[in-house]
């Protein structure tokens, strides 16, 4: 039988072994082209001040991307090493974004970004550049790839499932990259790693500018920052109500689940702005809806409905009865029973063999599956509905604030009046962790709001694990936790360190601490913008 | 799909070997530079001449190995989800090792204080040895067979448990190998550093090979021995036809003490990758006393291919035996991807990798040239 706390254990150490990654992997897919920026100006115009803020910024960008390339080596590994079946189960199709990732993108990263750190004295400007450009591209090449993977498992299309090989086996390579959820994931996800980079170097930016430090340098980062960054958290934003519409299509249970729309609404749906979700008695003790506006987002339409909780249990009903079949069927055929009935009964239920193997939980057999006991696997494809209400608000909350955010930089800069308005650049630097809360309820919304799932609707993440023991796990979860906590400590410190240095921590002799402190930067033609 | 099944099998066998060479010979360089790093540079600046030699390259060497296992993820799933949870321990200790390196080598020179850049320092050397020790462990367990089966459903089982399942990996045969790894390795990192590092290093790396080159032919040529006298290898005696679905229950596998030297009875011309394997560390050493580093680094590229190739070779069509339930056993024709994807992965190959070749002879070229201890403190804040 299945062991819940051996589950629990193993999606545990993923989920905090991913998204302790992801606090990296932001910073760098956005940091890099904020840098290829800066770089262009300093090519383009020659001004040193550029150099400096390429070189700087690249330090900062340095110290995060090497834990990026730490953590990351860890998800490679976790597939294999904490995931068995699911490699087996899936590695005909998953596998493939993953390696094609590596020589893709990691590849072009990885060589480039020594060149980008360690060349500035060996390489002319122009290859310098290209070599800044190329990282930039394989960071973000490489986030394409997994995300091409990781909505492989929200939405698995191009691939099929064998009984001779016992497993999902691709079908049709192109149907997978082009797969409509891997597409919008992308752009959705980079483009928060765009709006985490540009509220990073805004915040710090704005930080030297309260305290009147190296203020040529800092305002022309805030600058870049201000309209990166306004361009990034608009198309957060836009891909964000995109993904919103591709949920209403392909991962249904997900949309309602977030909405915590229990019952099927007359079309158009009413949205839910604050609501608290019962997961027990199936309903909402308290909403606060906006006529329309779920049926709009989600259909884009005024007459289409927007499937309920109990809508979709009630078909999920019939797909487990269906999945019950397929499984029977199979065992027979694995067993040798190469006859007609069998394989034509399976091949008729074989789309629903995932909600069969989801009676797994409860029975060894799920051909002998009880009326009981297929009510409560039928229950057990609803994930749980306050997590992910919540979860998805704030991360939506944080997206607009962040639009206001840039928006009003980007106009006090224009107009001038940025140092007569302290309270904006304050609450620059008080927002710099917000973006990595919002991201990180991301994934929680998309991978929490996948469950019971490790690959929609065909294998439940409790079938999915390794044939590990309960001792393994405890030992590899503490060893992460103390490997990450002093790594993360580590880096923390470092940043913080040369976060404060500041322009300085580069030895030109031109910035603040060099120049005991004074606060304007003469270096020739570095006067303040003012 | 201009290639059948069959050949398709047989060619990824070629390129997982192909990654894994590859692997040894850049990524291995600089494990191999870590592992030497504490001992051959005395003073701080000595050190970070052997740090700079390969800083960098090191990340873009490092995806050899990444690119290695994802490719054993799509080719061979069956493998890549046995051996990686089947090795569970074994895996956490490679990445704990793992884990030094990015950090080390772009924390190390951040700050001044002289502990942090030591701890730093054996960090280095943590994350080349513990890696390539345990790989070379891998191997030696591999050519002894692993303890694991699949059950019905095809989900690898390993047959011991939590530390049991680690201490049994450490045997002596796989620690010899496990030294043969971390010796080729280490002479393959000194032969870079004689051809790339100061003078005073160089020699240091120049003495260091009069020692590692010999001692990697010793050990190599004693597992060879140990393996013809005392481990039985695995032998087929009937399976599906090569070009069939893969299914790793299909097949009926027995121990045969003479297995493991059949393919080279069969095809002399395989006795090519030994014969590099012992003879190629000793060229390694008259090269590097000759002083003609550039060649001893060729050459030791070449040896280790011969290593890892008397390997692979050996078992073949074996990529992981079982020792509990031989049948369990994983080959290259019933352990692959399906055909599609072993046609996709094989085109996404060739088209990237030599794309990858030409870059990376880029980068080296451009960042070419003697890292000298003049040159290190002269541009302190310029480079690690």
């Amino acid at each position: 039988m299945i062991d819940d706390t051996f589950v629990e254990l193993s999606r545990w150490q993923f989920a905090s072994v991913a998204m302790y990654h992801f606090l990296f992997v932001p910073l760098t897919l956005g940091l890099s082209w904020i840098l290829v920026i800066m770089e262009t100006v300093y090519v383009m115009t020659g001004k040193e001040i550029y150099r400096d803020m390429t070189k700087f910024w690249g330090k900062l960008f340095a110290i995060n991307f090497a834990l990026g390339v730490t953590t990351g080596l860890t998800m490679e590994f976790q597939f294999g090493t904490n995931w068995a079946y699911y490699s087996h189960y899936v590695g005909d199709v998953f596998g493939a974004p993953l390696a094609i990732e590596g020589l893709m993108a990691f590849f072009l990263e990885s060589t480039f970004v020594g060149l980008m750190i360690l060349g500035w004295d060996k390489l002319s400007k122009r290859q310098h550049l290209a070599v800044t450009f190329m990282t930039a591209l394989g960071t973000n090449l490489s986030a394409l790839w997994i995300l091409v993977a990781n909505a492989w498992m929200q939405n698995p299309v191009g691939a099929e499932f064998s009984a001779e090989t016992m497993r999902m086996e691709m079908t049709n390579f192109w149907d997978v990259v082009f797969n409509p959820v891997a597409q919008v994931k992308f752009i959705h996800t980079v483009a928060a790693g765009y709006v985490t980079a540009s509220a990073f170097v805004l915040g710090i930016s704005a930080w030297y500018i309260l305290k009147g430090r190296d203020l040529a340098f800092a305002k022309r980062s805030f600058a870049v920052a201000a309209g990166f960054g306004l361009a990034a958290s608009l198309s957060v934003i836009v891909l964000g109500d995109e993904s919103g519409y591709e949920l209403g299509d392909v991962q249904k249970m997900k949309l309602a689940v977030i909405e915590a729309e229990w019952h099927t609404q007359p079309a158009p749906a009413n949205f839910n702005v604050i609501a608290f979700p019962d997961q027990e008695k199936r309903e909402n003790w308290f909403e606060l809806q906006v006529p329309w506006a779920l049926g709009l987002i989600a259909t884009r339409s005024v007459t289409e409905q927007v499937a309920g909780i109990n809508e979709l249990v009630e078909h999920n009903e019939k797909r487990v009865r269906s999945g019950m079949i397929a499984y029977d069927n199979l065992v027979k055929l694995r067993a040798g029973d190469k006859s007609e009935a069998v394989k034509t009964a399976f091949e008729e239920h074989k789309k629903d063999l995932g909600y069969g193997l989801l009676l797994k939980r409860y029975v060894e057999n799920p051909a002998d599956a009880t009326e009981e006991q297929i009510a409560q696997a039928t229950w057990y494809s609803v994930p749980y509905v306050p997590y992910l209400f919540w979860s998805f608000r704030i991360m939506v909350a944080i997206g607009f604030y962040f639009l206001a955010m840039f928006v009003a930089s980007f106009y006090l800069l224009a107009n001038g009046t940025l140092e007569k308005n302290p309270w904006l650049l304050k609450a620059a630097v008080w927002s710099i962790p917000l973006p990595w809360v919002a991201v990180e309820l991301g994934w929680f919304v998309a991978e929490y709001g996948r469950q019971p799932w490790a690959i929609g609707e065909v294998l439940p993440t409790f079938l999915a694990t390794s044939a590990l023991t309960v001792s393994d796990l405890i030992f590899s979860l503490i060893a992460y936790f103390i490997f990450y906590s002093v790594l993360l400590v580590i880096e923390m410190y470092l940043m913080f360190k040369f976060a404060r240095l500041g322009p300085s921590a580069l030895h030109t002799g031109r910035y603040y601490h060099e120049r005991g402190g004074s606060g304007r930067s003469t270096a020739p033609g570095l006067q303040p913008a003012e | 799909m201009l290639l059948d099944y069959e050949t398709l099998k047989f060619v990824w066998w070629l390129l997982v070997g192909i990654l894994l060479i590859g692997f040894a010979i850049t990524d291995g360089m600089d494990m191999g530079v870590g592992t030497l790093l504490p001992f051959i540079g005395q003073t701080d600046s000595e050190r970070r001449v052997v740090i700079n030699s390969v800083a960098p390259h090191w990340d873009g060497n490092q995806v050899w190995l990444i690119t290695a296992g994802g490719a054993i993820f799509a080719a061979w799933p069956a493998v890549y989800a046995a051996a990686f949870s089947g090795f569970y321990l074994a895996m956490l200790l490679v990445l704990a090792g793992l884990f030094f390196r990015p950090v080390g080598f772009d924390y190390r020179s951040k700050l001044e204080d002289p502990q942090w850049r030591n701890a730093w320092d054996w960090g280095l050397f943590a994350g080349g040895t513990i890696p390539a020790l345990v790989f070379g462990i891998a191997f030696g367990n591999l050519l002894q067979g692993v303890p694991f089966h699949l059950d019905q459903f095809l989900k690898p089982h390993y047959d011991a448990w939590f530390i049991w399942a680690l201490l049994g990996l450490l045997n002596p045969f796989a620690l010899l190998a496990g030294l043969i790894s971390v010796a080729m390795l280490s002479t393959h990192g000194a032969a870079w550093l004689q051809l790339r590092a100061d003078d005073i290093i160089a020699e240091r790396a120049k003495k260091a090979i009069l020692f590692l080159g010999p001692l990697v032919t010793v050990a190599f040529a004693l597992a060879g021995l140990w393996l013809y006298f005392g481990i039985d290898g695995y032998r087929i005696v009937s399976q599906p036809p090569h070009d069939a679905l893969p299914n790793p229950l299909g097949k009926e596998v027995v121990r045969d003490a003479a297995a493991w030297f059949q393919n080279y009875a069969d095809y002399p011309v395989a006795l090519l990758a030994p014969l590099l394997g012992l003879a190629g560390p000793l060229l390694v050493v008259a090269l590097s006393q000759m002083n003609r580093p550039a060649l001893a680094y060729t050459m030791n590229a070449l040896s280790m291919a011969g290593i890892i190739a008397t390997a692979g070779i050996s078992m073949f069509p074996f990529i992981m035996p079982s020792s509990s339930v031989p049948n369990s056993s994983l080959t290259i024709w019933d352990a692959p991807s399906s055909h599609l994807t072993l046609t996709i992965m094989f085109w996404a190959v060739v088209i990237f990798l030599p794309i990858v070749l030409a870059y990376t002879v880029w980068a080296y070229s451009a960042m070419w040239g003697k890292i000298t201890i003049e040159d290190i403190e002269k541009r302190n804040h310029e480079v690690y």
